[in-house]
C-alpha cells in the first residue's frame, strides 16, 4: 500500500450519499486524499464521479455524508468562508469551461478579482501560470481562437493561478487526441512537482491513471469498490475491476 | 372528510415555475443591495443592452410613427380632423404603443439574448467555474443584467418614442404640408404629466421583466444545447406574456391614480 496513508488527509469524504429521484448515484462513498498525493478515481460513465466532485466543491448538496477539506467541514461553512476555501482548490473542468466573452488574460485574472490583496500582482501571476502551461503567447487571444488542447492548457493555468493546495481534474484528457492527451498528462505531472499540490483526478483513461496515479479508487455502484496502486488493481482477479483495464 | 384535489400536470408545472421565478426575483433584490457591487460589469451590460439595441429600436420607432400616421390619416381626413393628428399620435405613442412595441422588440432582442448567453454558459460549466473560483455568479451575471435592462429599456423607449414622432412628423410634412415646428408644438402641447409619468414608470417594470425572465430561463437552463434553444425561446414567450400583464396592471393603476 501507499505510504501517504500514514499522513493526515487534506481531504476527507465519509459515507457520501446522493440520489436523483429513484436513481441512487452515491451510496456511501468514502475516501481520503493526502498531501502531495495523486489520487485517481475511475468509474464508468454515470457512476457518480462528477456528482461526487460537485458535492466536494459545494456545487451540489449531498443527501447525507461528511466532507472535510483541510480540516473544515464544508457543510458548516458560510458562503464567504466557502469562497475563501475555494481559493485553495483548483478545478479543471471536463470541457475547459473558459469564459467565452473574455480573453485568456481576463480568464486568468477572473479568479483573482476578490483575492487581489492576498495574491498580489495580477499580471505577474497570469504570466507565471501561462508560462507553466507553455502558452504565454496566447495571453490576448479569445477562447474561440484556441484549439482543444490549448483550451485545456489555459483552463489548467486558470486552475493553478491561485497556487491551490488541491487540484481537481474532471476527465482531463477526454476529447483530446492521444498526443495532446499525453502532453496534458505530462503537464499535470510537472504542475504537481512545481506547485507541490495534491491532485484528485477523475478519469476513465487507463493510460492517464497508469502514468499519474499514486493510488486509485474504483467507483462502482456508488461506493468505493476497490482501492490500491495501479499495479495492484490492474492485476486483480475481480471481474468488475478487470473490466476497467481491458 | 377532506377530498384531495388533483392539479393537472401542466398547471402544476406552471405554478411551480411562477414560484421559482418569484424566488429568483427575491434573490435578485437580496443580492442587488449587498456588497460587493459589480459596477464595471454593470456598465458593460448597459452598453450591451442599450447601445447595441439602438439601431433596432430606432428603425422600429421610425416605421411605427410613419405607418401609424399614414394609416390614420384617411380616417381623420374623412371627419376633417387631420389637424388632430399630432396630438393623437403623440398621446397614443407615448402612452401605450411606443412602450409596448419597443418592449416587445426588446424582449425578442435582449431577453432571448440573455437566455441564450446564460444558458450556454450553464451547459458549458462556465457558471460552475465562476462559482468554484469564489465569485458569486448570481451577483456577477444575473444582478448586472437585470439592472442593466431595468435602466436601459426606459431610455430605449424614450428614444423609440422620439423617433416615432419624428417619423410621423415627416409624413405630416410631406402629405399635409405641416411644418415640423407646428407638428411638434401640437404634439407636445397635447401631452400631460398623466400621459408621461405612468408610461415612464411602467417602462422600468418592462425592463425589469425583460431582464428577469431572460436571466431566469438562462440560469436554470438544462438539457444541453437543446436546453439553450428552449431557454432562449421560452424567455421571449414568457417575457411577452408578462409585458402584457404588466401593461394591464399599469393601465388599471394609472386609471385610478391619474384619471386618464
Amino acid at each position: 500500500m501507499n505510504n501517504t496513508t500514514a499522513i493526515a488527509p487534506i481531504l476527507k469524504i465519509k459515507d457520501l450519499r446522493k440520489s436523483f429521484g429513484d436513481n441512487h448515484v452515491l451510496n456511501g462513498f468514502t475516501m481520503n486524499l493526502h498531501k502531495g498525493e495523486n489520487l485517481v478515481i475511475m468509474g464508468k460513465s454515470g457512476s457518480g464521479k462528477s456528482v461526487m466532485i460537485k458535492c466536494l466543491v459545494g456545487l451540489m448538496e449531498p443527501d447525507s455524508g461528511y466532507i472535510e477539506i483541510m480540516g473544515k467541514d464544508i457543510s458548516k461553512l458560510k458562503r464567504n468562508q466557502l469562497d475563501k476555501l475555494r481559493t485553495e482548490i483548483g478545478f479543471l473542468f471536463q470541457g475547459s469551461a473558459l469564459y467565452d466573452s473574455m480573453t485568456v488574460r481576463e480568464n486568468l485574472e477572473f479568479p483573482q478579482r476578490k483575492h487581489q490583496k492576498k495574491f498580489g500582482d495580477k499580471e505577474k501571476l497570469v504570466l507565471k501560470a501561462l508560462d507553466s502551461v507553455g502558452l504565454a503567447d496566447a495571453i490576448d487571444l479569445m477562447p474561440e481562437e484556441l484549439s482543444g488542447g490549448m483550451k485545456r492548457r489555459v483552463a489548467l493555468a486558470r486552475a493553478i493561478i491561485l497556487n491551490p493546495k488541491i487540484i481537481i481534474y474532471d476527465e482531463p484528457t477526454t476529447g483530446l487526441d492521444p498526443i495532446t492527451a499525453k502532453e496534458i498528462i505530462e503537464l499535470m505531472r510537472k504542475i504537481q512537482k512545481d506547485y507541490g499540490s495534491s491532485s484528485l483526478i477523475i478519469t476513465h483513461d487507463v493510460d492517464c491513471s497508469r502514468v499519474i496515479s499514486n493510488r486509485m479508487i474504483l467507483l462502482i455502484d456508488g461506493i468505493n469498490y476497490a482501492e490500491g496502486t495501479f499495479k495492484e488493481l490492474s492485476s486483480s482477479k475481480d471481474k468488475k475491476i478487470q473490466a476497467f483495464f481491458k | 372528510m377532506i377530498k384531495s384535489v388533483q392539479i393537472p400536470g401542466k398547471i402544476k408545472a406552471f405554478l411551480i415555475e411562477i414560484g421559482e421565478l418569484s424566488y429568483f426575483a427575491g434573490r435578485f433584490f437580496k443580492e442587488a443591495f449587498s456588497r460587493p457591487f459589480e459596477f464595471k460589469e454593470l456598465l458593460r451590460q448597459c452598453y450591451n443592452v442599450g447601445n447595441r439595441s439602438l439601431l433596432l429600436v430606432g428603425v422600429t420607432g421610425f416605421i411605427l410613427g410613419l405607418v401609424f400616421t399614414l394609416q390614420s390619416r384617411p380616417t381623420l381626413m374623412e371627419f376633417g380632423a387631420e389637424s388632430w393628428m399630432p396630438s393623437m399620435v403623440s398621446i397614443s405613442i407615448v402612452r401605450e404603443i411606443g412602450p409596448m412595441i419597443i418592449a416587445l422588440i426588446c424582449a425578442g432582442r435582449i431577453s432571448s439574448g440573455i437566455g441564450a448567453e446564460l444558458g450556454s454558459m450553464r451547459v458549458t460549466e462556465q457558471i460552475d467555474a465562476m462559482e468554484v473560483s469564489g465569485t458569486n455568479p448570481f451577483k456577477y451575471l444575473i444582478v448586472t443584467r437585470i439592472m442593466a435592462t431595468t435602466l436601459m429599456v426606459p431610455l430605449l423607449i424614450i428614444f423609440g418614442d422620439a423617433i416615432a414622432l419624428y417619423g410621423s412628423a415627416i409624413v405630416e410634412n410631406l402629405k399635409g404640408d405641416v411644418s415640423y415646428q407646428l407638428y411638434f408644438n401640437k404634439a407636445f402641447n397635447a401631452l400631460k404629466f398623466s400621459d408621461v409619468i405612468p408610461a415612464t414608470i411602467k417602462s422600468f417594470f418592462f425592463g425589469f421583466a425583460i431582464g428577469l425572465v431572460g436571466a431566469f430561463k438562462g440560469y436554470n437552463c438544462k438539457k444541453g444545447t437543446v436546453g439553450v434553444g428552449e431557454a432562449s425561446n421560452s424567455a421571449v414567450v414568457y417575457t411577452s406574456m408578462l409585458l402584457f400583464v404588466i401593461d394591464f396592471i399599469a393601465v388599471f393603476l394609472a386609471d385610478i391614480f391619474f384619471e386618464i
